[in-house]
């Protein structure tokens, strides 16, 4: 008898992804499918796709999906979550679309810890528009509207959303993780899988941020990209438990 | 002086935005727009201009820094396009109600829903009534040439509005095109310095800007702002004269093409228009009178105009790349048979709706318009009015 050590997730639609080679994006799509076949979830769970290059993440998840305006899944969510609150919801959302023009929907689903999931991608760039700075660029990071790196004078600090969320009453689950390692792989993993038991367990409001890369918009190689990642975003998103509430009544 | 170049339309505006040399410039990156404040943020940051680059979180932001920096009696500048342009719409009102002449690089693309990245009218077609001015341009060029003229025509002490500068996604903000540049210092001295006659921090008039205005002043407000609409049309004419003197190149509140015996003709918007042109050469080979009218100011519309300009042809077909979903016409249909009621009765006029979320429009495609023209003018019966142009059934 031959024994499967390795196969696609069920949830995991069987095309190929259109991510730039060496994207996390698509590793990161793989560890939410391999956790909604685990948690036996694929037929209650409803998924919302944002603007950024998760644009067609509908096309990538074999349950149902909906996609909202940039910025917006949070509230989205929260309307289907609140019509149906049996069944599981989760957002997939860059930083741009989380922490930029839709930090209020992000907020608020926090402070009224609304019972949904979001798997929050910072690669510390827009990709989709081709790499202008986000809210989470690095200061010194080059960007094609930093062309010679982010400037506190001009550009302000880079902003922490999962420590943010974590002050809020409201917010019940929040880490932060990275797929720069098998390691890491296997923590964020666990990670989204605990996220979703939160809300199986109506407890409220997770999140997981993900450091990512865009090798793409940061000029470098996707080996290159991972170092990066380490040496520069790490330092500044440290990995972690911001918000843990789970184990208490909510 | 001028300078021959080649550039995309986006390029062109970005260099349009450079040498005006703006106080401050508020934007947020969306596809088609983006490369105009991505250019213009690598001229910032190499020392080319002096602006204020302000990258805010979204395009509601975006309108609301440009609208506190011009009252501050900053000139102002930004670019967006389709979902951006709509979540500036509750600042698009207050700008131009504010009397504040922000400029705007409009690049026309299909709103969503469903979403899509492609080319129509419908972001800006949707904004028609926010009470800002709206100049279309064909090509590069016009883009260009536009964007310069409109800090005049806003600014200008009868007018004091908001202006966009609507182009293409894609066909004219990404396509590489010959284009004529003015010289740094022609285009300086052209839009000259922005003075307003208020605004806030001048400590000798102390104001308020933007304040309540309830049921006794509301009405007047709009009134005045209805007035200063009005008046923009012959400072649109003003400042394309003066235009002129400085390139030669000649701009109106619209393109007549081959107007002059036309019997049947095309009222269509931007880039199509050069297809069209090349259907017309085509049948004009084969003895046909096809003529087109290219719309420039679309805000203020050019109703008497427009009128006079179409009263000798017998059949006309409007062309909107934006659906109306009034269930009779679109937007450009609506305008321009209202401006022909009265004033130029019983030409024969249907619509087409072409191009939504990008569809190619070919030669050939505007080539069936024109048949159906001459079918309406031999038959003299007009058949359905609001149609559609290469769409699946
Ligand atoms: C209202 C609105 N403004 C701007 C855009 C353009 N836009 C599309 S994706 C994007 C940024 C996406 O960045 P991020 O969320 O970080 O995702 P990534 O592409 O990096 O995965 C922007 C600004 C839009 N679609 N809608
Ligand atoms: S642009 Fe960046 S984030 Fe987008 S798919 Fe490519 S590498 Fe990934």
């Amino acid at each position: 008898m031959m024994e499967t050590i390795f196969e696609r997730p069920k949830a995991l639609a069987d095309v190929p992804f259109h991510y730039c080679p060496g994207c996390t994006h698509g590793i990161v799509h793989r560890l939410i499918a391999e956790v909604i076949d685990e948690l036996g979830i694929e037929g209650d769970t409803i998924g919302v796709a944002p603007v950024g290059c998760a644009v067609f993440a509908y096309n990538y998840f074999n349950c149902d999906m909906q996609e909202a305006a940039h910025g917006r899944a949070p509230a989205v969510a929260t309307g289907i979550k609140r019509a149906n609150p049996e069944n599981i919801i989760f957002t997939y959302q860059g930083d741009g679309d989380l922490a930029a023009i839709g930090t209020a929907e992000t907020v608020h689903a926090a402070t009224r810890s609304e019972n949904i999931t979001i798997i929050f991608l910072n690669n510390a760039i827009y990709g989709m528009t081709g790499g202008q700075m986000a809210p989470t660029s690095l200061v010194g990071q080059v960007t094609q509207t930093t062309p010679y790196g982010r400037k506190v004078e001009m550009q302000g600090y880079p902003i922490r959303m999962s420590e943010m969320l974590a002050t809020l009453e409201g917010s019940s689950f929040i880490k932060r993780c990275s797929v720069d390692s098998i390691k890491n792989i296997n923590d964020t993993r666990a990670s989204i899988k605990k996220a979703f038991q939160c809300q199986i367990d109506k407890k409220g409001f997770s999140m997981v941020e993900v450091l990512s890369t865009c090798p793409t918009n940061w000029g470098l190689s996707p080996a290159e990209s991972m170092d990066w990642l380490r040496d520069n975003m790490m330092p500044y998103y440290p990995l972690g438990v911001y918000k843990d509430v789970t184990g208490g009544d909510r | 002086m001028s300078k021959r170049d080649r550039l995309s339309g986006n390029e062109a505006v970005s260099v349009a935005m450079r040498q005006i040399n703006p106080d401050v410039v508020a934007a947020f990156p969306i596809t088609p727009s983006t490369e105009v404040p991505q250019y213009f943020a690598s001229f910032v940051a190499n020392g080319m201009v002096d602006t204020e680059f302000v990258p805010v979180e979204s395009e509601h932001s975006a309108m609301s820094a440009c609208i506190g920096a011009q009252a501050a009696g900053a000139r102002t500048m930004t670019a967006t396009s389709a979902n951006g342009l709509a979540l500036m719409w509750e600042m698009l009102y207050i700008a131009a109600s504010s009397k504040l002449p922000i400029t705007l690089a409009a690049v026309n693309r299909a709103l969503s829903g469903p979403i899509n990245i492609n080319n129509d009218h419908s972001d800006t077609m949707g904004a028609r009534d926010s009470g800002w001015i709206q100049i279309y341009g064909e090509n590069n060029q016009e883009a260009y040439d536009n964007f310069i003229q409109a800090v005049r025509i806003g600014e200008h002490p009868d007018v004091m509005l908001p202006v966009m500068d609507c182009y293409d996604g894609f066909i004219t903000s990404h396509a590489v095109e010959n284009i004529e540049l003015l010289d740094d210092d022609a285009v300086k001295k052209f839009v000259g310095e922005y003075n307003p006659g208020e605004s806030l921090l001048n400590r000798k008039n102390p104001i308020s800007v933007g304040p309540l205005d309830t049921v006794t002043h509301y009405f007047e407000h709009k009134r005045i702002q209805a007035e200063a609409m009005k008046n923009a049309k012959q400072v649109i004419l003003d400042v394309a004269e003066e235009f002129e003197k400085l390139t030669g190149r000649k701009y109106g509140l619209f393109e007549e093409y081959m107007m002059d015996d036309a019997e049947v003709a095309i009222v269509i918007i931007n880039s199509t228009a050069g297809t069209a042109k090349e259907t017309i050469k085509g049948l004009r080979a084969k003895g046909i009178k096809a003529g087109l009218i290219k719309i420039r100011v679309f805000r203020p519309f050019p109703v008497e105009e427009i009128a006079k300009a179409l009263s000798k042809v017998k059949a006309v077909a409007i062309m909107d790349k934006c659906d109306g979903f009034n269930a009779a016409g679109g937007p450009l249909f609506n305008e321009v048979t209202s401006a022909l009621y009265g004033r130029a009765d019983g030409i024969k006029a249907i619509n087409y709706i072409y191009g939504l979320g990008g569809r190619d429009v070919s030669v050939q495609d505007i080539a069936t318009v024109y048949d159906r023209l001459l079918d309406i003018v031999n038959t003299g019966n007009i058949g359905e009015v609001y149609n559609y142009l290469g769409v699946r059934e």
